[in-house]
């Protein structure tokens, strides 16, 4: 038996099972994106279906959407792993805990946020949205949706001891996506005027590139108290 | 030079709920010695084996491995670690063989094509590709014990192994216990059977249920 100690063979075994898992129970992929779905068709029925009104909206109600849609799978993300034991493996294997959380944050945004962001053009169509804020919503979907995983992590990592934690990771987790969702939806906005929005762009590039690097520490730490 | 217990326990008090499980425990295991928890329910076994395995501290004292405190090289400790729980991390929806072939991955083993050979030692011939949680306790705990053949730990940690496992199954684990302490391994465990096999280094650790 040879040992080989190779970070990238426990990424790719840790998130090829959570998403083989996600495959195989279709419902968890499907119901966000229904969700969002269904949250967007529902709007211009309850508001009118005034095209400027609509536009004018488009913005904030595809945001708001896409972020309770991803707290939908938040609360089954350590869920599993923590009922049959799993993680305590994942805590007493040689590799770094924070390696495996990150394969399972980036497992949860292929899973939730990446089809999303590959929907977001149709549902932009939906709303109304003309075709030079539809880059912009594109774009920030696929910034924010992976800022959205890392940050619900967080609140999952903390809460999975609990048996009802679910409200409970809403009220620590909202709080926390008010800033994407201020940035992101100002630089739709911005787009729709035609003006450069590259500065909000920026911003939310900036929160991800903290937030890989510092979530991770932060969601095993969290898990490593969870579990004891 | 002293030889150094593979293991020690150093006065090691733990509380639960305001109640005190075990205070100022001390044993150490050296290589190649198996050693068994006993006592009734409630008495604090799988505090102490989480306690050793490092998911959970101590209210006071240490735990060293090979003369390290295990809470500053925890890496270290995890590489020479194999702890099968209560909980025995075997995820229901894969298949035998993909479960084994994970924790392989996760315990930084490379995948071994002797999974299949002994998913079949182990009496689960024909039922590697079926869901785990179509399978009966008994064989589910198999599944979770393939992991003793495929690890090079040094340091065995299992909570209740027996559990649910039928004469064959307890007399092939023992007899793998056996390989292990003759390879220079050490064992904790706690079971409420009596080992059936004959171990000559086995040390008997009983844990009173404390008011």
């Amino acid at each position: 038996m040879t040992a080989q100690h190779s970070y990238w063979q426990l990424f790719i075994s840790v998130y090829s099972k959570d998403v083989t898992l996600a495959f195989r129970q279709r419902s968890e992929i499907v119901n966000p994106l229904l969700f969002f779905l269904i949250v967007i068709t529902l709007f211009p029925l309850a508001i009118g279906p005034e095209p400027a009104l609509l536009k004018r909206m488009a913005p904030g109600i595809i945001w708001v959407a896409a972020l309770l849609s991803t707290m939908l799978g938040l609360d089954k993300l350590f869920r599993d792993d923590y009922n049959d034991g799993s993680l305590e493996q994942l805590i007493a294997s040689p590799y770094p805990l924070s390696l495996s959380v990150l394969a399972k944050v980036s497992a949860h945004w292929t899973i939730t946020g990446l089809p999303m962001v590959l929907m977001a053009p149709m549902f932009a169509l939906l709303m109304n949205l003309e075709s030079q804020a539809l880059g912009a919503t594109v774009l920030t979907l696929l910034i924010g949706t992976p800022l959205l995983s890392f940050i619900g992590a967080i609140g999952a990592a903390l809460t999975v001891g609990l048996q009802k934690g679910g409200i409970l990771m809403s009220l620590l987790v909202l709080p926390l996506y008010i800033p994407v969702l201020i940035f992101a939806t100002s630089a739709i906005d911005t787009s729709s005027m035609s003006l450069d929005y590259g500065g909000q762009l920026a911003i939310l590039g900036a929160m991800l590139a903290v937030a890989s690097v510092c979530a991770p520490i932060a969601i095993s730490s969290a898990l490593k108290v969870s579990v004891s | 030079m002293r030889i150094t217990n593979l293991l020690e326990i150093k006065s090691v008090t733990c509380t639960k709920q305001e109640r005190c499980l075990f205070e100022s425990l001390s044993f150490s295991l050296e290589a190649g010695q198996i050693m068994q928890i006993e006592g009734p329910n409630g008495a604090g076994k799988t505090s102490l084996l989480r306690i050793i395995s490092g998911f959970a501290r101590p209210d006071e004292g240490e735990i060293h491995f090979q003369g390290q405190s295990i809470s500053n090289n925890y890496d270290e400790f995890a590489a020479q670690l194999l702890f099968i729980g209560h909980k025995t991390g075997v995820n229901g929806q894969l298949t035998a063989y993909e479960n084994v072939c994970h924790w392989l991955r996760v315990h930084g083993c490379g995948v071994d094509e002797r999974a299949y050979d002994l998913l079949s030692l182990l009496g689960l011939v024909g039922l590697e590709d079926v869901p785990v949680r179509t399978l009966s306790a008994g064989q589910q705990r198999r599944v979770a014990l393939v992991r003793l053949w495929l690890n090079n730990a040094k340091l065995w940690i299992l909570d209740e192994p027996f559990t649910a496992l039928d004469k064959k199954g307890v007399k092939l684990l023992q007899t793998r216990f056996c390989e292990h302490l003759a390879q220079g391994g050490a064992i904790l465990l706690t079971t409420h059977q009596d080992l059936t096999t004959h171990f000559a280094a086995l040390k008997t650790l009983v844990l009173e249920y404390q008011f």
